[in-house]
């Protein structure tokens, strides 16, 4: 039998797949065969490499050559020059934009230098659809180690010592949460995954979830021996197919394997999974809403405490973790707790999966030691911003977070750092904005999202926010007061104060942040009538340089609203009360006779 | 499939998948193991470079040696195909001409085992940049 020299490894996370991944897959497959290589190279389908701003990926071992943007009709240029000759494909190597030399592995791309994967250690390295090659990786052995060495005590003293928190943006020590849950008394508990991953621009969990679902099967299995639940349920959103396909494929392995269900290892303990849907509403994140949510009542928080390790679902004790939260643990018991401890800053231990995404040249999933600084993720990592722009802002932590500026920019990333300069760490979203964003109407945008996602229950959330969200458009449209800015700010306070649940106790983040960062920006747009970004269309006026202008008509016959009058060979005007503003005379002036004020 | 009651029937599957799994955890980390590339282009594959690749995959595995065996294009020694480069940890890359799998298992015994030089070593006639 000729043995397998090469592996094609095809990135099938969502990403790449809406970019016909598969179809890649498979014309690498077809040509494979063709050539009769397919007894000497194998196509992998994977999970997410985390490059997705160049995807669909397709990384080749053992020589590791790293191709992007792969398309099906490449396939046989892959197979014919690199599978069958040994020759790279130069032209679909990643070419790096400030050498401007071409880089043909992952190793020396800037974008995965500064990366410790460890959360993501098998994402774009297994086949998630296969458990023989999570086990190949340590998998399952963590789980092993703890039923048969371990007592649940010494397990929950293991993550202790590890430090790590809760990665679902709260930051709770985790093996805190592990010991109330496994102290209380009860004849049921329940072990549950958060895979509600609801911050715009973020996909962390999902890209966990596709690219390695054993790990977190695993991780719940070890807490359910640590506190004592049979139980375990994963509420995931149902918006994201694949990966509760895999998931489920997933538990269906790990079943037949014995690795789910009755006396695991042989030891007597008993623990399975099911899956619990959800229809996607943000207030759901919330572990009390999560939990009435999956018992088929209304997805709204209730008061805490007693808090779900005490009284959660049907009432019994239940321990809630954050879908990367669990991934870091096998990955604890198999290394120690020193050597996740010695990763991370002194208080948050380990590394953070970041969604990077906004104006920046790499947008991808990358995760970071803690204790990076944001310029070397957005400009190193990320490789700076698209278009050689100005770098104005980022936003961490989703809706819940704020917006951080330059003088940020060489801030230590973790939990307390970012919470002292007025975000948080969130779930992972990183939003990066150039100078064409318009900082109100980034806080208007996220106001907007809380708006429509606040359940309704208090009232200072459910109202509250849609007055914060009134007062925005009012500025937006250039009708703003003073007396509104002090409003906004006094309203804020007083949302996040008496809000019930975290939804509401957040939610004016991003405008307080704003207000502290970007006051200049709020009062041009009160006093001056301005925005700079342009983004703000009520503030903006197209007029027509009389001097510049020849008469040509080519803006009036643009025009769709006819706003625009003149003679023949006479200069034109816009009448302002009838202009939309859509730039359309601009774009057609050849003169330059248009000016955006 | 089979249920999974100790550590060792863990083992046993870890081990049955090593293989392939391996190929890519080496990928991660090449200086640290044994790299040898093989030419792979036309005169190369004409004089036998494909089974020469195979025959090393193979026995190296045999033999217990940590190796990442690559395919590359022409080395330029078209008059001593089949040709392969084979860097040690740590070491210079050494060049090896007319390769038969006889010829392939002296240097995987000699060369690769003990660092013995032996004949059939080609000038390193150009640098790479």
């Amino acid at each position: 039998m000729t043995q397998i020299k090469m592996h094609l490894l095809v990135c099938g996370g969502t990403g790449c797949r809406s970019s016909h991944s598969e179809l890649v897959a498979k014309a690498l497959n077809e040509s494979l065969a063709n050539h009769g290589l397919d007894a000497e190279a194998k196509v992998v389908s994977t999970g997410c490499f985390g490059f997705c701003e160049k995807g669909p990926i397709v990384k080749v071992v053992p020589d590791n050559t790293f191709y992007v943007q792969v398309n099906p009709d490449d396939a046989e240029e892959i197979v014919k020059e690199h599978v069958l000759k040994g020759r790279k494909v130069q032209r679909l190597l990643y070419l790096d934009p400030e050498k401007e030399k071409t880089v043909s592995d992952d190793r020396h791309m800037t974008f995965y230098k500064k990366q410790i994967r460890i959360a993501l250690r098998n994402c774009g390295f297994i086949d998630p659809e296969n458990i023989d090659e999570y086990i190949a990786r340590d998998g399952y052995s963590a789980l092993a180690k703890c039923l048969t060495e371990f007592t649940p005590q010494q397990v929950i003293d293991i993550i202790k010592k590890s430090g790590l928190r809760g990665r679902g943006g709260g930051g709770f020590p985790t093996g805190l949460k592990w010991e109330i849950t496994s102290r209380v008394q009860a004849d049921q508990k329940y072990v549950i995954c958060n895979a509600d991953e609801g911050d715009p621009g973020a996909f962390m969990d999902r890209s966990i979830l596709e690219g390695d679902p054993h790990s977190v099967i695993e991780a719940m299995a070890i807490n359910g021996y640590c506190t004592g639940a049979s139980k375990g349920l994963v509420y995931i959103r149902a918006e994201y197919p694949l990966a509760i396909k895999r998931l489920q494929i997933a538990i269906d392995q790990a079943r037949k394997y014995g690795l789910l269900g009755e006396n695991i290892f042989g030891t007597g303990f008993n623990f399975d999974i099911e899956l619990r849907y959800g229809a996607g509403a943000f207030v759901c994140g919330e572990e009390t809403a999560l939990i009435h949510s999956m018992e088929g009542k209304r997805g709204e928080p209730t008061f805490k405490p007693p808090f779900p390790s005490e009284h959660g679902y049907l009432g019994k004790p239940s321990n809630v973790n954050n879908v990367e939260t669990y991934a870091n643990v096998p990955v604890i018991i198999l290394k120690g707790p020193e050597w996740f401890a010695s990763i991370g800053t002194e208080k948050s231990k380990g590394t953070k999966v970041f969604a990077l995404a906004g104006k920046v040249n790499n947008v991808g999933l990358i995760e970071v030691p803690m204790g990076i600084t944001l310029r070397e993720v957005i400009f190193e990592i990320g490789g700076g911003i698209k278009g050689g722009k100005e770098f104005k802002a980022v936003q961490t932590g989703g809706p819940s977070g704020g917006c951080l500026t330059a003088r940020h920019l060489d801030t230590p990333i973790d939990y307390d750092n970012l919470l002292a300069a007025g975000s948080m760490m969130g779930s992972g979203g990183m939003i990066v904005m150039d100078e064409d964003d318009c900082m109100v109407s980034i806080a208007k945008f996220y106001l907007e999202f809380t708006v429509e996602e606040s359940c309704g229950k208090c009232s200072p959330c459910r109202i509250g926010n849609k007055r914060l969200h009134e007062i925005l458009e009012k500025i937006c449209k250039g009708e703003g007061t003073m007396e509104d800015l002090e409003k906004l700010k006094n309203l804020s306070q007083v949302i996040k104060d008496t809000s019930l649940c975290g939804l509401g106790q957040t939610s004016p983040n991003p405008v307080l942040s704003t207000l502290e960062n970007f006051w200049d920006e709020y009062v041009e747009h009160v006093v001056d009538k301005k925005c700079r970004a342009g983004v703000c269309k009520s503030l903006m006026k197209y007029t027509i340089d009389q001097e510049a202008c020849v008469g040509c008509t080519a803006c009036a016959r643009a025009c769709p609203v006819n706003a625009i009058s003149g003679e023949r060979k006479q200069p034109h005007t816009i009448n302002q009360s009838i202009c939309i503003k859509c730039g359309a005379c601009m774009e057609k002036c050849k003169f330059n006779a248009v000016l955006l004020q | 499939m089979s249920q999974i009651k100790s550590l060792d029937d863990l083992k046993k599957i870890k081990e049955a998948v090593q293989q392939k799994i391996q190929l890519r955890e080496k990928s991660l980390d090449p200086e640290k193991v044994v790299q040898i590339k093989v030419g792979m282009a036309t005169s190369g594959i004409a004089s036998g470079a494909r089974e020469v690749m195979a025959f090393l995959i193979e026995e190296l595995e045999k033999r217990n040696i940590e190796a990442v065996v690559t395919q590359v294009g022409d080395m330029g020694y078209c008059y001593a195909e089949p040709t392969i480069e084979v860097t040690l940890p740590g070491k210079e890359p050494v060049v090896f001409g007319n390769v038969d799998t006889k010829k392939a298992d002296e240097i995987i015994e000699k060369y690769i085992k003990n660092g013995e030089l032996i004949d059939g070593i080609l000038p390193a006639n150009y640098h790479t940049i």
